[in-house]
């Protein structure tokens, strides 16, 4: 499907970037296997159930959790749901367009989403008000402020703090005192992108310009694999891929404890 | 209440752990379509139509250096058990892309700069890894229009249920199992142009699901190429 967010590489740039990559270097400077610095901050909005900015290198973005009451789904009647939506407003990037949300959007919406509900980090069997007829709807809203690169590790981070301090907002409602929204242990996503043959950790915007496939994997507080996405026209081998969970491994590592502290 | 999906080794639906359900594929169903393909797996059934390479339209989306690929996979409204809303949905259109993606892969797109090679992918009746059976009908199609690619793709799905690792999820094994993992490969280099996962797998049991899913595409992949030389086998040359 075709996307209207296309991006654009100079050609100079992008043999820049090919002939660093055949040295092994990267645009930035890092290592092939190295996170920008990454930065959580908490509780940062006040009307939402819980929030998160999250930066990695310049990249930002901000995730919301609001809590409503609704129906649960017929097959979990005592259950209740989560709702993740991811907004590529045009003030993050002069690539971003207004309207409804573009495959890429969705896309990594539902990304975020399987990493949290695989993980059964949000443990929805207590958000059951009335079984069959009320429960707790999580709506997770991400919202991209400035775009440098690697949204999915961002958007899951961000997803993943502000669930961890989130309330259910009992008092709105008049059913009781408001508390803290039962999570279990958070997912860490960690994407890598390939050009050139060269495969990095966290690419910055220029090489998710030009990355020919993406490979994200969200890890539990284990080590197990809870989801999985491959992504754009280019191929892993059976053995980078591997590659990419055993180092994804070490780097959920880094990051549970940033997320932890 | 727990179900046994595994009983001495044997799923509920008879079949093995790497036993695929049946296949069947054909090639050149439609009239109007430039390359066209009927995949039945399992219960799943499938039409998936090519058109193209054609211009691309509205123009500015053309690529001055290459054809793009638009897969388009849809599900009929009475395709599951509760009727579907018709049009795409949050979930059809990340497959759209995915499955765009994954074909893209082995086209030689860098032949047709400007144009679109559209890519229809019907779900008449859907019984669990309709994305595989997708993109391996999708596949059949476009090798049956006659689009040049470097391999013909072929997917299939790998996942774990009562703790076992099994090939070919069933719907059933899909929703009380433990976890899911399509894959989409070029099968003669093994590379992999799609991978998807959810649910919960060690890495060791990961390696397994792999291993087994890629056996899946190649034995998929055989059925693929007979369907299309059973197509073209009354021509004389």
């Amino acid at each position: 499907m075709w996307d209207t967010e296309v991006k654009r590489v100079s050609a100079v740039k992008r043999d820049y970037l090919a002939r660093l990559a055949k040295e092994g270097k990267r645009p930035d400077g890092r290592e092939a296997d190295e996170y920008r610095p990454i930065k959580i901050e908490k509780n940062v909005i006040k009307n939402a159930e819980g929030s998160a900015r999250v930066k990695i290198g310049d990249t930002m973005v901000l995730a919301g959790i609001k809590l409503e009451i609704g129906e649960p789904y017929p097959d979990s009647p005592n259950e209740g749901a989560m709702s993740t939506s991811a907004e590529l407003p045009p003030l993050a990037s002069p690539e971003f367009e207004y309207g409804p949300p573009t495959p890429s959007a969705i896309e990594l919406a539902r990304v975020v989403d399987r990493g949290i509900r695989e993980s059964k980090y949000i443990k929805l069997d207590k958000l059951c008000i009335e079984e069959g007829k009320e429960v707790w709807i999580v709506f997770i809203d991400l919202h991209v402020l400035d775009y440098d690169g690697n949204l999915f590790d961002a958007c899951s981070l961000a997803a993943s703090a502000a669930l961890q301090n989130a309330i259910i907002p009992n008092e709105r409602h008049d059913i009781g005192k408001n508390e803290s929204l039962p999570v279990g242990s958070p997912p860490v996503s960690c994407t890598f992108v390939k050009y050139e043959d060269f495969i990095v950790v966290d690419p910055c915007l220029e090489e998710d310009a030009i990355a020919q496939a993406r490979f994200t994997v969200a890890l539990d507080e284990n080590g197990d694999i809870r989801a999985m996405q491959k992504g754009l026209s280019g191929s892993f081998t059976v053995d980078e891929i591997k590659n990419n969970i055993n180092r994804a491994k070490i780097h959920a590592k880094n990051i549970r404890k940033l997320l932890e502290e | 209440m727990v179900k046994l999906l595994i009983k001495d080794g044997i799923r509920l639906d008879g079949r093995k752990p790497d036993e695929l359900r049946k296949i069947k594929i054909e090639a050149g169903v439609l009239h109007r379509a430039d390359g066209s393909c009927y995949l039945e797996w399992g219960e799943n059934k499938i039409l998936a139509a090519v058109y193209g390479p054609r211009e691309a339209l509205p123009r500015h989306i053309q690529d001055s250096t290459k054809a793009i690929v638009n897969a388009r996979y849809n599900m009929a409204s009475f395709s599951v058990e509760e009727r579907k809303r018709p049009g795409p949905d949050r979930r059809s259109i990340e497959i759209s892309k995915v499955t765009s993606e994954a074909l893209e892969g082995v086209i030689f797109t860098e032949l047709f700069p400007r144009t679109m090679i559209d890519v229809c992918i019907e779900v008449l009746n859907a019984e669990a890894g309709t994305r595989c059976a997708g993109i391996t009908a999708a596949a059949v199609a476009l090798a049956d229009a006659g689009i040049p690619m470097k391999d013909l793709p072929v997917a299939c799905a790998a996942g774990k249920v009562d703790g076992t690792v099994v090939l070919d999820l069933t719907s059933g094994e899909d929703k009380e199992g433990e976890a899911d993992l399509p894959v989409a490969i070029a099968p003669r280099t093994e590379e992999i142009l799609l991978m998807q996962m959810d649910g919960h797998m060690t890495y060791k049991e990961f390696e397994e699901a792999l291993e087994l899913a890629l056996k899946g595409c190649k034995k998929v992949h055989e059925l693929q190429r007979e369907a299309l030389l059973n197509k073209y086998k009354d021509f004389e040359v």
